[in-house]
């Protein structure tokens, strides 16, 4: 009997010949990554066992990028705690100020993580990574410190769900409304515990862009790590970027699945996630007329380059609509200097728009973009949890940018095609 | 381990969110995390609660984000054990890594009303409920997990071996 690419991957980084959903196995971490909220608690468990020395200094990654710039004394006192590890151990990637970027847009730009790692972080959108054919899954600081001092975690090797995509999405249909339309047909726990793994002809010709958001938003289903293939668009993207060697893995053609889900991507409108859960899905003609009072385009969903693009495009020679707060965050210094270059800053300027660091502070409600009680934000973010992005009496709407440039133009949630 | 304890009801997906909103990660100070427990799910549970009861929740409790504020915020605020009838699994893997106790039991959040009093014995397996006959089983712990609670924690269990 065959295996997935997530057994695969999990059996290569453990000494056993077989591996089966279930099983609890101990496995080698290739990156385990940590960040200014969940770093500190990893490190004071460190300490606390007598952690003199991490595993490995070249891989760890510690991204200060949540409360950053730092919004008050509280979160400089974490940031600085974080920067003196950092120090003190020599670690190879630490990012903050000028150098720091939303952590799962960055550690893919930078090459840091790559196809057949295993990766863990203290933050749940690391299955992010999935999207280059890597194991990536969130934990909890414990857990990261436990990597810290060993190099090792334990894990229970996870059922794979797989979703066969195919047709051609529609103008404007992204990776964002493919996953939102997944999570809205199986629910915030409908792979719980389980591998996503997203294949199809669809895929096979879907950009690295929208890979990433899709495996980026795997947690909102419950799963433990959302995967694609790894193929040609993977080689692409990576081949530039890594400094060290990959592995390719691919599912046998005998692969067992605890399930199969096939999606006709050519029947997709753009989705819309209402509050309070991103599987509260609707397509947008049926979203009805939603008044905003803020649209953020960012986050390690939906930051990067091509999301701006999208965004550009849109509001190019057009403003957002009166008393709409338009955030554009781009997600790492080398976005935002891209989008410098192509001119794409000018025209969010031009519409109005806040031009936030890379930061993930509005997208968690920590800072850059709080919504007071009764506001409503349409955000290309992952999660619209009650209290997401600020009062808990506020809303938030998740969609994909194009769906966020259009609706800061016509100050309601709205269809590109409606300008 | 029994644990005695009057219930405190929340429904489905009771995420990290609602335990303790974002708004206070900018400490990890267990005591002042525990201030703010539950405050986006329930204003004034921390001023109704007593130490010593017991959250009971629907399923998939404490998904979205890995913060691990969430159940130190829970166990610092004097609950004693999480009952719902399933968790997410990041939240399942902290709990454990870091000692609050968390059971799951697929019938007992819809047979019983805030305030309930109800009894959980580990060991038998079970959940009694003042006043009611009925038992509740709870699903064994596997023995992994149960290693990592008798060591005290992830961290104990990796200074142990």
């Amino acid at each position: 009997m065959g295996y997935t690419i997530t057994e695969k991957i999990l059996m290569a980084h453990t000494d056993s010949k077989d591996i089966a959903p279930g099983r609890l196995i101990n496995a080698r971490v290739d990156i385990a990554l940590g960040n200014d909220i969940t770093a500190p608690i990893a490190i004071r468990e460190f300490r606390a066992a007598g952690g003199k020395k991490v595993f490995d200094r070249d891989r760890v990654a510690l991204v200060l990028d949540h409360f950053t710039p730092n919004k008050d004394i509280n979160s400089a006192q974490q940031c600085k705690t974080v920067r003196e590890f950092a120090v003190e151990h020599g670690i190879t990637h630490f990012y903050e100020g000028g150098q720091v970027g939303v952590e799962h847009a960055l550690l893919p730009e930078k090459g840091i993580v790559l196809p057949g790692d295993l990766v863990i972080g203290a933050d749940s959108h690391t299955c992010t990574y999935g999207a280059l054919g890597a194991f990536a899954t969130g934990v909890g600081s414990t857990d990261l410190a436990a990597v810290l001092l060993t190099g090792e975690l334990w894990f229970k090797v996870p059922e794979s769900i797989k979703f066969v995509i195919y047709g051609k999405p529609q103008k404007w249909v992204s990776g964002k409304d493919l996953i939102l339309n997944i999570i809205g047909r199986i629910g915030v726990d409908g792979a719980l515990y389980s591998a996503m793994e997203f294949t199809g002809e669809t895929i096979r010709t879907l950009p690295m862009a929208d890979r990433l958001s899709m495996a980026n938003m795997a947690i909102e289903a419950g799963a433990k790590n959302g995967i694609f293939p790894p193929d040609e668009i993977t080689e692409e993207y990576v081949k530039p970027r890594a400094k060290r060697p990959y592995t390719f893995y691919t599912s046998d053609p005998d692969a067992v699945y605890a399930q199969t889900c096939e999606i006709d991507a050519s029947q997709l409108e753009l989705q819309v996630a209402f509050p309070h859960l991103p599987s509260n899905v609707r397509a947008i003609s049926r979203t009805g007329d939603v008044k905003i009072d803020q649209s953020l385009i960012g986050s390690c969903t939906n930051g990067r380059i091509e999301d701006l693009r999208v965004a550009a495009g849109i509001l190019k020679g057009r403003k957002a609509a009166p008393h709409v707060r338009l955030i554009v965050v781009p997600a790492t210094p080398f976005i935002y200097r891209q989008a410098l270059q192509e001119g794409l800053l000018e025209t969010f300027m031009d519409a109005g728009a806040v031009i936030s660091p890379p930061s993930c502070g509005a997208c968690l409600g920590g800072h850059l973009g709080i919504l007071a009680e009764g506001e409503k934000s349409v955000a290309t973010t992952n999660r619209n949890f009650v209290g997401r992005m600020g009062h808990p009496k506020s809303e938030v709407y998740l969609a994909g940018p194009a769906v966020a440039a259009a609706s800061a133009v016509l100050g309601r949630i709205a269809s590109p095609e409606e300008l | 381990m029994i644990l005695k304890g009057k219930v405190w009801k929340f429904g489905d997906n009771i995420d990290t969110d609602a335990i303790i909103p974002a708004r206070y990660l900018n400490t990890s100070d267990p005591a002042e995390l525990a201030r703010h427990c539950m405050e986006d799910a329930d204003p004034a549970f921390m001023t109704r609660m007593t130490p010593g009861d017991i959250i009971v929740g629907g399923e998939n409790f404490g998904c979205g984000s890995s913060r691990e504020h969430a159940p130190i915020a829970i166990k610092a605020a004097g609950i004693s054990c999480v009952v719902a009838k399933s968790f997410a699994r990041i939240f399942y893997r902290n709990a454990f890594n870091m000692g609050l106790p968390i059971f799951e039991s697929r019938d007992l959040a819809d047979a019983i009303a805030e305030g309930a009093r109800i009894t959980l014995d580990s060991a038998q397996g079970s959940i009694t409920v003042e006043g009611q006959n009925r038992k509740f089983s709870i699903s064994p712990i596997p023995p992994f997990m149960e290693q990592l609670i008798a060591d005290g924690g992830l961290m104990k269990h990796i200074a142990g071996k």
